[in-house]
């Protein structure tokens, strides 16, 4: 980069007053950039242990059952709905619709409680099928 | 006076040399992604139990195992292409830049052949379980 560091910077995140959409833009990033790295490093370790052997299997599963491993699991999950409801609203912003104030809002505001309620309606469903 | 067109001089001097189509395909495979997605989460919750019988079994279906590469693909893919302009927003050093980014093609390649390797393997492994 060729920058002058004399020269400003436009103003940033720091003069602005926080929204949700703010919020969920920087969660787009952040969840994804988890699920890239821990996310995909757990699905490759599953998938290396249950073609490995039963004993390879029987230590993943050890870890996935611990209580760690549910709060990964927890949280993976969770970024999985949130980037992928945020990615859905940024199809609608990249069609130039949603910009509005009310409606921007509503739909950054949406993914939030979308994601919390789908990770909460998965967990059910795997607790309720033990 | 430059005898050289505007686009003649900004050609290859973006952050990455290029863009509309690094746009498009993280587009494309955000959409296979999640859709194969709710399908192997659909699947998985169907299945009687997670243990090694049980998944090992399920992989070995056609089935299964062809979309579950799909998804492989479609996920690495995505997630290379999400990562590299993470790496190009925030990484401004040029050396350091390309280091990286090509430290990220190798490991999701990487991840990703082992995770399809894993999948080959188990469908073509036959009916025993390798205990």
């Amino acid at each position: 980069m060729h920058r002058n560091p004399s020269r400003p910077l436009s103003p940033h995140l720091t003069i602005w007053r926080w929204g949700p959409h703010m919020l969920v833009s920087i969660l787009h990033r952040v969840t994804g950039t988890g699920l890239a790295t821990l996310g995909a490093a757990a699905f490759v370790w599953w998938l290396v242990a249950a073609a490995t052997s039963a004993e390879a299997y029987a230590d993943f599963l050890d870890h996935a059952d611990n209580w760690y491993g549910v709060v990964i699991g927890v949280g993976l999950s969770w970024a999985f709905f949130q980037h992928s409801l945020s990615g859905i609203r940024h199809f609608v912003l990249d069609m130039g619709a949603g910009y509005e104030l009310g409606v921007n809002k509503f739909w950054s505001v949406m993914t939030l409680v979308g994601s919390i309620f789908l990770t909460a309606l998965l967990w059910f469903l795997i607790v309720g099928g033990n | 006076m430059r005898m050289e067109s505007p686009l003649g001089r900004v050609r290859g001097l973006g952050s990455a040399r290029s863009g509309a189509r690094h746009w498009w395909l993280e587009r494309l495979t955000s959409v296979s992604t999640l859709l194969l997605f709710i399908w192997f989460a659909v699947s998985l919750l169907r299945l009687p139990g997670l243990d090694h019988e049980t998944v090992t079994e399920w992989l070995r279906s056609p089935l299964a195992a062809v979309p579950m590469l799909l998804l492989i693909v479609s996920t690495f893919w995505h997630l290379k292409l999400g990562l590299q302009v993470v790496i190009e927003d925030y990484v401004h050093q040029e050396g350091s830049k390309l280091f990286s980014v090509l430290l990220l093609n190798f490991l999701t390649i990487a991840g990703a052949a082992l995770a399809f390797f894993a999948i080959l393997k188990i469908a073509f492994g036959g009916d025993a379980p390798n205990a």
